[in-house]
């Protein structure tokens, strides 16, 4: 192996070694509480520097390490949408780190590092580099969470985090053990042929296998029933690490359920098949109904991820190209979103600190209009209002449900999607016409900058040379797998 | 053959003894120190199966790092085992069970040849001929599986970092080490002429040393 063949790897390599020489940089710099500021700067430098070798890449599929890492079409969409997730996630949090003092450098070198691994879990192709990556990113994830380390619930939300993880793990790594046992092998490629072949048809270990491999992923994505976790966590974690959470380590997760389902166990179609709707199902519903009475901002959104997820899994039980494509637009125009909404939820500052409660937002149009008008183009999109971008990615998931016949799951879906738009509209009501509260401090430069872009791609997602491309790329992306 | 023999006795024999002590010691730390030994000498048998990587294993991991973290168990939280040890005859039945049950077990594994003939040749995994077996790990470790790890060194580095950021406290009055910074000293920066008038007294204005708290 030559440094050449490597090629495919600069990426992950580019992001690995920032995180590792950003480090360096952080302990042999005199420490103070924002000791993390010119750190930061190099990290977002180095994921988008990583994004421009992606874009650069050939489109070519290849694989690395006897199949252990996979190049191709799907993997390089949805690495630059985690890149995106993790940068701008990171931008968010300096001005909300410096107002805590508490802007250490070792923030964007974990990361950076949870990165690496979202990346690896994209690329995965093979047992050990799934389980090799969801561990990379989530162990960065449990002390991000409690990062704020003297806030009683940041602490609560990373142990509460770190101990239903450490679960899932098990469990996915027994699943994983059990493949392995009744396959012979780690790698997806050969899984795959194993499970096609007539020998392994409904096998039940291999079933037994499959199931726990997906429990284990449903908890990372937060599906419904492995969603305990997601509004505790996301409500007691500092909000630019919320942000974060939303974004980029749902669509790792996204992909490697779709690398698992669609990759590995095409031969099992109508097993997993089941399982997806019914995690669809109880997502959509419960991300609709529980989201209603929620009075804090970060549960609610914690709430609607949850839907989202729903949504987004609609796409992958399709088993279509039409539906992975749809998953990925879906996850797209999620993350864009979620990123505006919560710029937001961090420009909620008041003389005392920040607040998170819905009811903060009362009379919002009368004192900042601009903001107020952000915040209803999200939720609109949320609710997915047509023209807007939400619209669109979920037109794309329920119609390739309608087209396998899934007539079930499209109907539940819209429904939620009802149920959901209450919720989202209240915010709306509230800002629009309750008498006005205390007006927050004025928006920072770079939540501005976050809010406009989100909202400029949300309005204008309809017009070709922006939702365009995007589809396309997620249609070629779709490709890459074998329906 | 005789030599190896002899020294399979020994070590066998050492590990039996100390595994016993471990429980029978009164004092913790003696049971501690028992089980290093119990680890030395399965480490030893190890060898003389021609097993040295695991011996290795089993020293720096299980010698290096487990037991010295028993040790600082022991040492810190001052457990209280005759407390522990005050229910033994209650629990002794379902001790006898759980410890037959396991006796059993056993006898089932270490049976498996006459259970069923034959199984025994497809639990041999071929080893690169030639190589000891540190050598033939080494060889997949670093090629065919360099990607895990690297992988698993990255995880590794996080579980560092993240120990780090939530426990790393600077307490504040705490002297450190600062080499240059006590290499520089002259006389000039560490001495200073104070006049004191006569008849008057000198209050140093640093702050006074720490006393050391009575011990009970």
């Amino acid at each position: 192996m030559t440094l050449a063949s490597l090629s495919p790897l600069w990426p992950e390599l580019i992001v690995a070694g920032a995180a590792m020489l950003l480090l360096m940089v952080g302990v042999f710099r005199p420490e103070t509480d924002n000791d993390g500021e010119a750190v930061g700067w190099l990290a977002i430098l180095a994921l988008i520097g990583a994004g421009v070798v992606i874009i650069q890449q050939p489109t070519a599929s290849q694989t690395l390490f006897d199949n252990a890492f996979v190049i191709d079409g799907f993997g390089r969409f949805m690495k630059l949408l985690v890149l995106a997730g993790s940068a701008v996630a990171l931008l968010l949090a300096f001005d909300d780190f410096r107002d805590h003092k508490h802007m250490k450098f070792e923030y964007p070198v974990l990361i950076l590092l949870a990165t690496v691994g979202m990346m690896m879990m994209v690329s995965a192709s093979d047992l050990i580099s799934l389980y090799l990556g969801l561990e990379l990113q989530s162990l960065a994830l449990y002390v991000v969470a409690a990062f704020r380390r003297d806030d009683v619930r940041s602490s609560e939300a990373g142990l509460k985090y770190f101990v239903l993880g450490a679960l899932s793990s098990g469990m996915l790594l027994y699943g994983a053990s059990l493949v392995y046992g009744f396959t012979g092998s780690t790698s997806f490629p050969v899984i795959a042929g194993i499970a096609k072949s007539s020998v392994a048809a409904g096998n039940i270990g291999l079933i037994f296998g499959l199931v726990f491999l997906m429990v284990g992923i449903a908890f990372k994505i937060s599906a419904v029933p492995f969603h305990m976790w997601t509004p505790d966590v996301y409500e007691g974690a500092p909000t630019p690490v919320t942000a974060f959470f939303a974004a980029a380590p749902k669509i790792a997760a996204m992909a490697l359920l779709c690398r698992v389902t669609l990759g590995a166990f095409p031969g099992f179609t109508a097993q997993w098949q089941q399982i997806i709707v019914f995690l669809s199902l109880a997502s959509m519903l419960l991300g609709a109904f529980a989201a209603i009475g929620q009075t804090s901002i970060k549960r609610l959104m914690a709430y609607s991820s949850i839907a989202n997820v729903g949504f987004a899994l609609v796409g992958l039980s399709a088993h279509s190209a039409e539906g992975t494509q749809g998953v990925l637009i879906f996850m797209g125009v999620y993350l864009v979103m979620t990123l505006g909404v919560f710029a937001c939820i961090l420009s909620m500052r008041r003389q005392g600190g920040a607040v998170d409660t819905i009811d903060d937002l009362a009379g919002l149009s009368k004192h900042n209009l601009p903001m107020a008008m952000t915040l209803l183009v999200l939720m609109f999109s949320l609710a997915g209002i047509p023209p807007l971008a939400g619209f669109f990615s979920k037109w794309y998931v329920f119609l390739a449900a309608v087209n396998a016949n899934l007539w079930l799951l499209a109907v539940v879906g819209v429904l939620a999607s009802v149920v959901g738009a209450y919720y989202y509209l209240r915010i709306v009501k509230i800002m629009f016409f309750d008498d006005a509260a205390e007006p927050f401090l004025p928006v920072r430069a770079k939540a501005l900058a976050v809010m406009a872009v989100s909202v400029v791609f949300v309005l204008f997602f309809v017009l070709p040379f922006i939702g365009g491309p995007i589809v396309e790329a997620a249609t070629a992306a779709a490709k890459t797998f074998r329906y | 053959m005789a030599l190896t023999a002899g020294f399979f006795y020994l070590f066998a024999t050492l590990a039996v003894f100390s595994a016993v002590m471990v429980i029978v010691a009164k004092n913790p730390v003696h049971a501690v120190l028992f089980l290093i030994l119990t680890f030395f000498n399965a480490a030893g048998l190890f060898i003389l199966l021609g097993a040295e990587f695991l011996a290795m294993l089993l020293i720096i991991v299980y010698v290096g790092a487990v037991s010295v973290l028993f040790l600082f168990v022991v040492m810190m939280l001052d457990v209280d085992f005759a407390e522990l040890r005050a229910g033994f005859i209650k629990n002794a039945p379902l001790g006898l069970m759980v410890g037959g049950i396991l006796v059993i077990e056993l006898i089932m594994v270490l049976g498996f040849q006459v259970l069923k003939p034959g199984i025994a040749a497809q639990a041999s995994v071929p080893i690169v001929p030639g190589a000891s077996n540190t050598a033939a790990l080494g060889r997949v470790l670093y090629t065919k599986y360099v990607y895990f790890f690297q992988g698993a060194g990255l995880i590794l580095l996080v579980a560092m970092i993240g120990a780090i950021v939530l426990t790393l406290r600077h307490k504040e009055g705490v002297k450190r080490q600062s080499i240059a910074a006590q290499n520089a000293r002259t006389p000039a920066t560490a001495m200073s002429v104070v006049k004191v008038p006569s008849g008057g007294s000198m209050i140093p204005d640093a702050k006074p040393a720490r006393v050391p708290e009575p011990v009970e």
